[in-house]
């Protein structure tokens, strides 16, 4: 007989609840006394026999057994006797630190679990957070969006200012540009005109003149120094 | 409730040769039989938070009387007896 003695899970889905979470283990084992035999046998025959018929029951199997040699003694029950008191000696001592430390197993076990259950909570909330305060940033879009567009405005503004200061000095360029070249026709004609003129009265003046005028200075001259030496 | 659906416990003694017709001997019926027997006592004694020797000891015990019946015919031989 092939027995599957994979882990056989409790009954899953058998039940009406399918969608309930499933259920935690059972605390405590079903009971069993002297680590043998279970509680249901004694409560079977308590209420014909009472507490002792099931204690009687096996001290007359056991004698009638030996009696009977259907169980025969040989060296295969002292050595099951000398096995039986060790493991019994080893449970009792020893079995309270083993159990303390497979529940301490178990512990951090759920322990990881639960902090990572906790861990997702956390996260899952944070970001629950963060979506809200989004939220509330998109409102604040249109405060965003004209204060851009005040700068756009802005900035449009000041380019047009700058290109027009450029079409005024240009122009201004131009200007003073004509302006300098009328003066300097103006002033070219006027000394070219005085130089001319000079020159034409300098050549007009004949020998015969110049040497009258000359003379006319001394005299002049002499006049002058003879006031001037009868002043002082 | 119906016969074929009760547990052994709690079929009575005079309906006993009903259930046992009742029962599926197929392979795959036996097969069955042996895996929700399995996991039923799993369930109950192995399969807790916080067990105890019982589990395995009654696993063991059982495991002993087993072998025990096998070998009595070997074992109640004069001749073994007197070799050792």
């Amino acid at each position: 007989v092939t027995c599957s003695l994979s882990h056989a899970t409790r009954p899953l889905h058998t039940t009406q609840q399918r969608l309930a979470p499933l259920p935690p283990l059972p605390e405590k084992g079903g009971e069993v006394r002297y680590g043998l035999i279970p509680e249901e046998f004694f409560q079977f025959l308590y209420p014909k026999t009472g507490v002792t018929g099931p204690y009687m029951l096996g001290t007359g199997l056991l004698l009638y057994f030996l009696s009977k040699e259907i169980y025969v003694i040989n060296h295969e029950t002292v050595a099951a006797a000398c096995i039986l008191s060790v493991i019994i000696y080893g449970i009792k001592k020893y079995g309270s630190d083993v159990a303390a430390f497979a529940d301490r197993l178990n512990e951090e076990k759920v322990a990881k679990a639960l902090a990572v259950k906790n861990e997702a909570i956390e996260g899952l909330e944070s970001a629950i957070e963060q979506e809200k305060k989004e939220q509330w940033r998109v409102e604040g879009r249109s405060y965003l969006f004209d204060a851009k567009r005040n700068n756009i405005a802005m900035l449009l503004e000041t380019s047009y200012r700058e290109r027009l200061m450029t079409v005024y000095n240009e122009v201004k360029k131009r200007l003073d540009y004509q302006v300098a070249m009328q003066n300097l026709k103006r002033q070219k004609e006027q000394d070219h005109m005085i130089q001319w003129v000079e020159k034409n009265v300098v050549q007009s003046i004949t020998p015969q003149q110049q040497k009258e005028s000359v003379a006319k200075c001394i005299l002049d001259l002499k006049a002058l120094s003879k006031s001037a030496q009868a002043a002082v | 409730g119906p016969l074929s659906e009760r547990r052994l416990m709690d079929v009575r003694l005079g309906e006993l040769p009903a259930w046992l017709a009742t029962c599926d001997f197929s392979p795959r019926g036996l097969l069955g039989g042996v895996r929700k027997a399995w996991s039923s006592y799993y369930n109950k004694y192995i399969n807790v938070k916080r067990g105890g020797p019982a589990g395995i000891s009654m696993l063991l015990a059982g495991y002993c009387l087993l072998s025990y019946g096998w070998n009595y015919q070997h074992i109640s031989k004069v001749s073994f007896l007197v070799s050792v």
